[in-house]
């Protein structure tokens, strides 16, 4: 019971982080059709930005708190940045190419950032400065941290103010709208254009916030850490159903646990014979599995194709 | 076909053809590593031709690709090699190979391939990784693959007593290793072109065809869309299978590193950067992406000396950085592909849209 | 007398279709019999297309069925229902834009022909005798609909009168006992209405049975054996074209919409 409990604890904190990535995934996706390859690697350097700011500010004596708001601002702002950057210099030239064109665009983008930052931060791992106290707690058996807290409500928060920003808002309105149809949308008088980078933009933020969690998480990072990353996350938002905001948050958590559940278990489940090492196979069975049932995700609409 | 070939269409092959058995001595004079990046490039222009019948003619995104090539590589490695002690011909292995690879399409094809475009990507892509997953890890309880440090003392190719691996005197001349296979990659490289030829233009191909311009329409003229979807499927996996199986026989050593997600990427990249569904695209497109990394490697070092007089950034990441320029940068101008078929150029502008809707 | 009833070729029992809380169609019963043309009007959503989607297999009916030569349809199997000998046309000309117009009709040849990929792989001499009956089909087609000049052009190439065609030859190529027509005549002239009349009366001589979607009340009139009126997706009539003209009914559906 304990292990249970344990797990899920572990399996909320991850699936949050997982959620805000698929967030900015499910977003571009929904309003252009793009699989953002890239946005893995945004979620990295979101992270070694905020190392090399907040590290080298709290080396020059600045309070922590201080220095890990200072970090996680210019990481966001260069997030931003470069997701606005992305979408204007390397995907809007190419929004009447044929289908894989961008795709393919996206994988190179995401080579050169990867090389790009390992230019810059190195090949080895690098320590994550601790920018929140390592207080412990316990309650029904489960142990957790106050990291694992502030990350859970924090990205529940956010998601909360993502919410809000698409269905109380115009720019909301607006991109749901394009989600729905571009061409309606345009001649309502909607900027695509803006909207496809707005949808960037606040995708990169919620991308590079995850980042400094994944960071804060871990305590470590890597210029590779946002691959993986971004491919779980990748398959929370098709888990969900990709599109949808709520199923990428859904599908972020889901994914979490069930990967967190899986690791505690195999070993148990298969007598031994499978070990935790299988964890990151979880995420795609799991994918494979649902998909088979609900071929447009959990929470996806059905796209009924009209004859 | 039927007609007798136009003088000039004869005197261009035949110089194809002295230039395709030409092309390992000259690429020996620069070594045999030259000669191996050569047969490499051989080999991913069979691996891209098996892929642009999934992707470029059913246009089924596949993202685990190398998931059939890894399958046809074990297959071949646990069959022909110390780790079990078995020691089968090639004609035994190659077929194995071959149907596991098809297999294994047809059982992540059967229950995926209804799914929309990208989901279809996702998924494979997630296939690609749990095969690489388990090959990693399938080394405990039982020592099947031998996990991460991967088998080893693989035995090459041979048919009867000829063995690809060693040099051998053939009418004088010394022929390496990797020259033999050159030569017998060339000739599998033709035989999957002459397939991807029949294909494209028979009944199969139309309803590929058909199916990437409208499914529904497709449907409606009685198309089993399902059954041929699977078929693309399992046609590109077994070419996957057999692609895996003579790369591991060439390299005499399989490891879980070499079928990473970053393969698949890379042939997907071939088969579109060349020219997704033309055959000569994407054979020039397989070519240069399997190249420009090598001649990268011997070129960025070198150049940065000559410039900077010393190292200015590692080497091996500013290859990578320019190669992944190169991709977005092709994209940019040439959206079709470097070199697309007259209809796909056509078809600029249309596909998206629909995406959109 | 008795010895000229003609025979059902189809028949739908019952059948409905909603999507969400509209009821596309709702337990439409009808019947069509061998070598007529049996028109089907009604206003806009009235639920004509629901019927060619549920009957061609593209959607599944909610609840009853189609009886098709006798015997029953099977439900979600398009393929099966072009096999059969059900072709249709679409109401949005759904053609393959970027295959010529030629290539277009071969593949409508696709469930009357058996190469396999290993016969594409070997190119034998049954392949090849296949591929070039399939050609010379497409082409006999092609000049059936009096397009066999445009054979080399791309579909989406052609002009809106020639697509129409086109898609009729692609839909003829499979053979089928029955040809749905989906509003063949939306969008066209007087001429090439009559030139589409002309086509449908021949393609009914040479003895395919009709079934005729069109908002043209003249045209269905003058040229179906029998009309059938849907209205929010109910069938309100069915009978021959001048029993249907004067029914109350119909006027009031018609002028209500
Ligand atoms: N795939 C679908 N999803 C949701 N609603 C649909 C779908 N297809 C049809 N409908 C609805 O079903 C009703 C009947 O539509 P249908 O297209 O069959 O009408 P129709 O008689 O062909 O009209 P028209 O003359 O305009 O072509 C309409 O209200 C339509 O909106
Ligand atoms: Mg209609």
């Amino acid at each position: 019971m304990d292990i249970f409990l344990q797990q899920i604890v572990n399996g909320l904190v991850q699936g949050s982080i997982y959620a805000l990535v698929a967030l900015g995934y499910t977003m571009v996706y929904g309003i252009m059709g793009l699989i953002n390859f890239a946005h893995g690697e945004v979620v990295m350097i979101g992270t070694l930005v905020t190392i090399t700011v907040a590290g080298s500010l709290i080396k020059a004596g600045m309070p922590v708190a201080l220095a890990a708001l200072a970090g996680l601002s210019v990481s966001l702002l260069l997030c931003m940045a470069l997701g606005w950057g992305l979408e204007r210099i390397a995907y809007r030239p190419l929004r009447n190419a044929p289908r894989l064109t961008p795709l393919i665009t996206a994988i190179g983008m995401s080579i050169v950032l990867q090389n790009l930052a390992m230019m810059i931060w190195g090949r080895n791992y690098l320590t994550f400065p601790a920018l929140l106290p390592k207080v412990n707690f316990e309650l029904a058996g489960a142990h957790f941290t106050f990291i694992q807290v502030v990350i859970v409500l924090l990205s529940g928060a956010t998601m909360a103010g993502l919410l809000g920003l698409i269905y109380r808002t115009k720019l909301g309105m607006a991109m749901r709208a394009t989600a729905q149809n571009p061409a309606v949308a345009s001649l309502m008088g909607v900027n695509i254009n803006r909207v496809i980078a707005a949808a960037f933009v606040i995708g990169s933020a919620l991308g590079a916030l995850a980042g400094v969690m994944v960071g804060t998480y871990y305590e470590i990072a890597h210029y590779q850490m946002g691959f993986m990353l971004g491919l779980k996350a990748f398959t929370a938002a098709v888990l969900g159903g990709i599109g949808n905001l709520a199923g990428a948050m859904l599908g972020g958590v889901l994914l979490g646990i069930i990967e967190a559940l899986g690791a505690g278990y195999i070993g148990d489940l298969t007598g031994g014979f499978l070990g935790s090492h299988y964890q990151d196979i979880f995420a795609f069975i799991v994918l494979i599995v649902v998909l088979m049932f609900k071929p447009s995700g959990l929470f996806g609409e059905k796209t009924g194709d009209r004859a | 076909m039927n007609k007798w070939l136009s003088p000039r269409s004869a005197f261009g092959i035949t110089l194809i053809v002295v230039a395709l058995l030409g092309l390992p001595f000259v690429a020996a004079m620069g070594g045999q590593a030259w000669v191996r990046i050569l047969d490499f490039a051989i080999l991913y222009v069979f691996l891209a031709l098996g892929l642009n019948i999934v992707v470029g003619f059913a246009g089924l995104l596949d993202l685990g690709y190398i998931a059939f090539y890894a399958v046809g590589a074990y297959a071949w490695a646990l069959l022909a090699s110390p780790h079990f002690g078995l020691h089968l011909p090639i004609w035994v292995i190659l077929p194995i190979g071959a149907g596991l690879a098809c297999i294994a399409g047809v059982l992540l094809g059967s229950p995926t391939l209804k799914l929309r475009g990208d989901y279809l990507a996702i998924v494979t892509l997630g296939f690609g990784e749990i095969v690489r997953i388990f090959m990693n890890n399938l080394n405990a309880p039982v020592n099947i693959t031998n996990g991460p440090q991967g088998i080893t003392l693989i035995d090459p190719v041979a048919f009867g007593g000829f063995k690809f691996s060693g040099t051998t005197q053939v009418f004088g001349y010394a022929l390496t290793g990797p020259m033999k296979y050159y030569y017998l990659l060339v000739a599998l490289a033709i035989l999957v072109i002459i397939i991807n030829l029949r294909l494209q233009h028979s009944r199969i191909g139309r309803a590929w065809q058909a199916i990437r311009e409208d499914e529904i329409a497709a449907k409606a003229v009685g198309i089993n869309t399902r059954n041929i979807k699977l078929l693309a499927f399992a046609m590109g996996a077994s070419f996957g299978g057999i692609a895996g199986g003579v790369f591991a026989a060439m390299q005499g050593f399989v490891s879980p590193e070499s079928f990473s997600l970053m393969e698949s990427i890379m042939i997907l990249a071939m088969v579109v950067l060349g020219g997704m569904g033309h055959i000569p695209g994407v054979i020039l497109g397989a070519v240069l992406l399997s190249i420009l990394p090598e001649a990268l490697r011997y070129g960025v070092g070198p150049a940065q000396m000559a410039l900077f007089g010393k190292q200015l950034v590692d080497p091996e990441s500013l290859r990578m950085l320019v190669f992944g320029l190169a991709l977005v940068l092709v994209m940019r101008f040439k959206p079709a592909g470097l070199w697309p078929s007259p209809e796909r150029k056509r078809e600029l502008g249309e596909k998206r849209m629909e995406v959109a809707k | 007398m008795s010895a000229n009833v003609p025979t059902t070729l189809l028949e739908a029992k019952a059948v409905a279709k909603h999507f969400g809380g509209v009821k596309a169609l709702r337990d439409v019963s009808l019947t069509i019999r061998r070598g007529e043309i049996y028109g089907l009007i009604g206003p806009n959503g009235a639920g004509k297309t629901t019927f060619f989607n549920c009957m061609t297999g593209l959607y599944v009916p909610d609840g009853g069925g189609f009886v098709f030569d006798g015997v029953p349809l099977v439900a979600d199997a398009p393929h099966q229902a072009a096999e059969r000998g059900i072709a249709r046309t679409f109401q949005n000309i759904r053609l393959f834009g970027n295959m010529t117009a030629l290539e277009n009709v071969m593949v409508g040849r696709h469930v009357r022909t058996r190469a396999g990929v290993l016969g594409a792989m070997l190119n034998n001499a049954a392949t090849r005798a296949e591929e070039a009956a399939i050609r010379q089909r497409a082409m006999d087609l092609l000049h059936y609909v009096r397009i066999e000049d445009r054979a080399d052009d791309l579909a989406k190439n052609l002009s809106y009168g020639d697509q129409r065609r086109l898609e009729i030859a692609r839909a003829l190529a499979s053979e089928p006992k029955l040809l749905c027509l989906d509003e063949p005549a939306a969008g066209m002239n007087a001429t090439e209405t009559a030139e589409l009349r002309e086509l449908i009366e021949g393609i009914r001589r040479d003895g395919t049975t009709i079934l005729l979607i069109e908002h043209d009340v003249k045209l269905v009139m003058g040229l179906c054996d029998r009309v059938a009126v849907l209205d929010y997706g109910a069938l309100v009539i069915e009978d021959v074209p001048a029993v249907v003209q004067k029914d109350q009914r119909v006027i009031e559906a018609y002028l209500g919409a």
